[in-house]
Order: C-alpha cells, then sequence, then structure tokens
C-alpha cells in the first residue's frame, strides 16, 4: 500500500512538471517574463513607474474582452462583433450621462444594449443554425453603425452630472495606486476562471466545443448556453467599453476598430484552440499582456507603429501553427 | 405489462420517412435484438426512445402510462438509459466528466454549488471496476483506446436504476474479449430485470445473448420473432430484403 501510495505522489510530481510544459500559457509567460527582463535591460524608459503603469492598464481592455472571447471559443464559436459592441456600449453610455441621466443609468442601459446584442447573436446562431463567423461579422457593422448614429458621429466629451464619478470609475485607482481597470480585470478573471472550472455551466462549454452533437445526446442544453455564451461575450465587450470611456474622458465612433482582432490574438496565444474544446481564463491575459508588451517595446525600441499590424497578425499564425505541430507530434 | 410499448411510430425528416408505422413491446428482463441495413431506422428509434426526438405519429407506454418527452433528462429520469452510435463521447473532456456528462455531481447548497470532482472520480472509478475495465477516470478521452472509451459509454449506463438500457451498436470496434464482457454485462442487466435493445450488425452477438429479435427495413419492422425460432440465414434474407416479411 505504502509503495502504491509514494508511486501515486511520484507520478503527481512529475505529471505536474510535464503538464506544465505541454501548456501554451506556461510559455507564453515564459515569453512575457523574458520579454520584460529584456526590455528592462535593453531601455531606460521600460521598467519605469510610469510605462509599467501604463502597459498593465492598456492590456486590460483587450484582455477583458478576451476573457469573454474564450469562452465563446471553447464552445468552438467565434465573436468578430467584440470591437463595435464596445464603441456602441460606450457610446450610449456617453449620450445617456451627456443627456443628464445618473452613471448607474448609464451603466445599466450600456450593459443592457451589450445584453441584447449577444442575445440576438446568440440566437441566430443557437436556434436559426447561422455561422457565427457570418452573424457576427454583420453585427460588427450593424453595432458601429448604431454608434454613429447614437451619437451623430460627434465626439462626446461631457457627460453630465456624474461627470467626475465616470472619469475617476474608469481612471483612478482606488486601491494602493493600482490603476482601476486592472482591478476589474483581476476580478473578471477569478470570476471567468471559477465559472470555467467549477460550474455546470462551465463543464458544459467544453463539452460542446469538444463534440457537440455528443452534447446535445446526453441532455446538455446547448442551444440555452450558446446564446448565453455570446451574450457573455458582448457583456464583457460592454463592461470593457464603460472602463475605457471613463479612461479615456471622451468617445469617439473609432473606437474599438480592429479590436476583435486583438482580442483574437490574445485568447489563440493564451492557448485557446479556434477549433473549440480548450482554453483558459489565465491563458486568456497572459496573452493580451504578451501583445500589450510587444506593442509597447515597438515604440520603445524605436520601430515604427505600422509594424503593429504585421506583428499581431503573425502571432495568431504561430499560435494555430504551434498548435498544428503539437498534434502532429501525438497522433490520434 | 410490458416495461415498454411502441405504438404505430413514425418519424418524418421532411420527405425522409426515417420511421414508418412501428410498433413492438419490450418485457422487463427481456433482451431484443434490433437489426438493419444501414440507414433502415435504428438510431432513429433508439433517439425517440431517449427522448432526443419526438415521434411524428404514434405514441410510447411505459408500465401502461402514456409516455412523452421532450429532452434526453425526461428519459432519464423514467430509468432510460443510452448507450450511443458512435459513443456520444467529448475526447477533451477526462473519463469522470463523459460519465457524468449532463448530470455532473455537484456539492454546496442553492445558488453556490460546484462541481463535486471528488465524488465524481471516485463513482466513476467503481464504475469501471465493475465494468472490469482498466479506464482511469482521471485520463482524458483523448488518449484512450476503443474499449476503454466503450467502457466510458457504457458506464453512464449504470449511474441510476435504470429499467431499460439500449445500446446503439456497443460492439463496433472492440477486440474479442471486449465484446464477451460487454454480452455478459447486458446478461447481468436481463438478471437484474432490466430489459435491453441491442442494436448491431454482428449476427453471432445477437445470437448469443438475445431472446427476440426485430428486424427493420427502410423504416419499417419486417420481422418481431423470438430468437429460437430464426436462423441467422432468415435474419439476413429480412435485413436484405432477400425475405419480404415473417410473423
Ligand atoms: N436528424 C436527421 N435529419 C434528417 N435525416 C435523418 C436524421 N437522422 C436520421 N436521418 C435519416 O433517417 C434514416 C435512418 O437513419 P438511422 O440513423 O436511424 O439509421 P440506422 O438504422 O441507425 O443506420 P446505421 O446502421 O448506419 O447506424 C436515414 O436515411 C438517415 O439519413
Ligand atoms: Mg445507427
Amino acid at each position: 500500500m505504502a509503495t502504491t501510495i509514494d508511486d501515486h505522489i511520484g507520478q503527481r510530481q512529475h505529471s505536474l512538471l510535464s503538464w506544465l510544459t505541454s501548456r501554451q500559457t506556461f510559455w507564453v509567460l515564459i515569453a512575457v517574463i523574458l520579454a520584460c527582463a529584456f526590455l528592462s535591460f535593453a531601455t531606460d524608459s521600460f521598467a519605469t513607474s510610469n510605462n509599467l503603469f501604463n502597459v498593465t492598464r492598456n492590456f486590460t481592455f483587450v484582455a477583458v474582452i478576451a476573457l469573454g472571447m474564450t469562452i465563446v471559443i471553447i464552445t468552438g464559436g467565434i465573436d468578430l462583433s467584440v470591437g463595435s459592441v464596445l464603441c456602441l456600449c460606450s457610446m450610449v453610455l456617453a449620450v445617456t450621462m451627456h443627456a443628464g441621466y445618473s452613471i448607474e443609468v448609464g451603466i445599466a442601459a450600456s450593459l443592457g444594449t451589450a445584453l441584447i446584442i449577444g442575445a440576438v447573436n446568440g440566437v441566430l446562431i443557437a436556434y436559426v443554425g447561422m455561422p457565427p463567423f457570418v452573424v457576427t461579422l454583420g453585427m460588427l457593422s450593424i453595432a458601429r453603425s448604431l454608434a454613429m448614429v447614437a451619437s451623430n458621429n460627434t465626439v462626446v466629451y461631457q457627460f453630465g452630472p456624474d461627470h467626475d464619478k465616470l472619469l475617476a470609475l474608469g481612471g483612478g485607482h482606488f486601491f494602493f495606486g493600482i490603476a482601476n481597470p486592472v482591478i476589474y480585470m483581476v476580478v473578471l478573471t477569478l470570476i471567468t476562471a471559477f465559472v470555467l472550472r467549477w460550474t455546470r455551466f462551465g463543464r458544459h462549454v467544453y463539452a460542446i466545443g469538444g463534440n457537440e452533437n455528443a452534447a446535445v445526446l446526453t441532455g446538455v442544453p446547448v442551444k440555452q448556453i450558446k446564446v448565453a455564451v455570446y451574450m457573455i461575450s458582448s457583456l464583457s465587450a460592454g463592461i470593457a467599453g464603460v472602463i475605457e470611456t471613463g479612461w479615456l474622458g471622451a468617445v469617439t465612433t473609432n473606437l474599438g476598430t480592429g479590436m476583435e482582432l486583438q482580442v483574437i490574438a490574445a485568447t489563440v496565444i493564451g492557448g485557446a484552440n479556434l477549433a473549440g474544446g480548450v482554453g483558459t481564463a489565465f491563458g486568456a491575459i497572459v496573452g493580451a499582456a504578451l501583445i500589450e508588451i510587444i506593442r509597447n517595446s515597438l515604440g520603445l525600441l524605436g520601430i515604427n507603429a505600422f509594424w503593429q499590424g504585421a506583428f499581431i497578425g503573425s502571432f495568431i499564425i504561430v499560435a494555430v501553427l504551434f498548435d498544428r505541430i503539437k498534434n502532429l507530434r501525438q497522433p490520434s | 405489462m410490458p416495461v415498454l410499448e411502441i405504438s404505430n411510430v413514425s418519424k418524418h425528416f421532411g420527405a425522409i420517412h426515417a420511421l414508418n408505422d412501428v410498433s413492438f413491446s419490450l418485457e422487463p428482463g427481456e433482451v431484443i435484438g434490433l437489426m438493419g441495413d444501414n440507414g433502415a431506422g435504428k438510431s432513429t428509434l433508439v433517439k425517440i426512445i431517449a427522448g432526443n426526438f419526438r415521434p411524428t405519429h404514434g405514441s410510447l407506454k411505459m408500465d401502461g402510462r402514456e409516455l412523452v418527452m421532450h429532452k434526453p433528462v425526461e428519459a432519464r429520469q423514467h430509468g432510460i438509459e443510452i448507450v450511443h452510435q458512435h459513443l456520444a463521447l467529448c475526447d477533451n473532456l477526462t473519463a469522470a466528466a463523459n460519465v457524468f456528462l449532463g448530470r455532473e455531481l455537484r456539492k454546496g447548497v442553492g445558488p453556490f454549488r460546484v462541481l463535486d470532482y471528488g465524488a465524481m472520480y471516485k463513482r466513476a472509478g467503481e464504475l469501471f471496476k465493475e465494468l472490469k475495465s482498466e479506464t482511469r477516470p482521471r485520463d482524458l478521452v483523448k488518449q484512450m483506446s476503443g474499449g476503454q472509451r466503450q467502457a466510458v459509454a457504457i458506464a453512464r449506463t449504470r449511474l441510476s436504476d435504470a429499467k431499460i438500457v439500449l445500446m446503439d451498436e456497443p460492439t463496433a470496434a472492440i477486440s474479442v474479449r471486449q465484446v464477451a464482457e460487454v454480452l455478459n454485462l447486458i446478461r447481468h442487466l436481463r438478471d437484474q430485470g432490466i430489459a435491453v435493445v441491442l442494436i448491431s450488425h454482428r449476427m453471432p452477438d445477437v445470437f448469443t445473448v438475445c431472446d427476440r429479435v426485430v428486424v427493420l427495413r427502410r423504416g419499417r419492422k419486417v420481422a418481431d420473432r423470438p430468437i429460437a425460432l430464426s436462423s441467422p440465414e432468415e435474419v439476413t434474407g429480412l435485413i436484405t430484403g432477400a425475405i419480404e416479411q415473417v410473423a
């Protein structure tokens, strides 16, 4: 008996190491640390508290949406509308508050909009059976257009009586000098990680991505879960929109343009598989961090900012390639 | 009294008539072999009994009472358990997660209930031992052999006290030894008074373990006979259509 327990423990330790090294998240985390170390030595400006404050705050918007996107991608879906939904939700918040309503009403209207858009996406995908790519691509166009209609394509920078509250919410720091957006991100990451690992909903999200047909046959409420998943994704974009509005202090109708690509890149780099069934909340955050550090370092190293798109695009391709190679090594 | 009675059931998918006016009944402790060519409608019938499909016409009765189901959970509540064709497994989940898929165990109170990993691993482990399978509850199904995957799908049927177990080709793609284990399990279920429907293309399986054979051809029932009065040749003829129909 004693030997079997020892064997068991030995096996556990061994498998912990092999488990770690088999995780994409682990390698991306290493990459983030190496990049930070390199930049601290190579530049004088990276390791300053000011720059670190900027980096952490900048990546939170992508990271928060990447949490919602990860859940969608685990089910085998995709949500291309998040950048536009972020813009629309920011605009709804701005216009509502500009009209004299309180911050509570503004946020409720904004997040309500997000939930409605997510529900429309989800119903068309789950009940009507349309491909997620098509539905959310359409919504990408619709949401941005609605944002232009809502604001008459102007910049909104006055948020009525609760103006200062909104700016403090997004731009301030309530705890120990940590930027508020970072706190929201940490809380949302913990919630997402908890839901994915410890709830029946989370288990079913993975099941749908693994084998949707099996999920249907075993009685998983696949359609309801798909609708919920797209609502969560939209809601995450809405939350990011609210925070970003408070941080920027102004909303334009080109806010969040092209953001879906950064978000998808973050999730995929963080180990989510576009084919479904695989992904973690922590991975999404680490992926978002890596993208922001690369983006930041381009500026610090004096590389033209136009290269950014090339880097992000290559990252998506390399991450998927990585996955391919892994699958080739272990034939099923 | 029959535990399950299927009366004049038809299922149409648009123009495709997958089942046409099929009736038969199932006694407790009876093992029925359901046979038929590819596309004959066997899996469709299973999915109707499993609560995945509603019949277009006809009705089901359980223990003499009308049975109307809208989702698979309801079938399970009535004591109907299924091993689906192709097993219906999620490769990305563990063996235990697959066994409990759609009825995960939870602990806690009210809205604060979380998955009970410990209990699910433990119970799944017990079931695999009962099935004499080498399957480990924490392993991913992706890495499993055909026999282990089979064990996972079959373990599902042992989670609750079933009255009826339907097995849609449970012996496809497994070794001779494992086929024998599955057939033993079917006998074990029968001895407990559980009714079993075995769908198989393998004549020897059906003739070793079944009491009765029902043959479907193009959605119609063409035979329903005690196994002792039939023969593999006759059944083959019925499946292919060489023999039109027997009483
Ligand atoms: N969801 C569906 N939609 C449309 N047609 C279907 C559906 N499910 C089954 N069918 C059709 O119904 C018929 C019967 O199919 P079924 O799967 O019941 O056959 P089967 O007897 O199980 O065959 P096999 O031995 O190949 O498993 C086939 O023509 C099939 O194409
Ligand atoms: Mg079939």
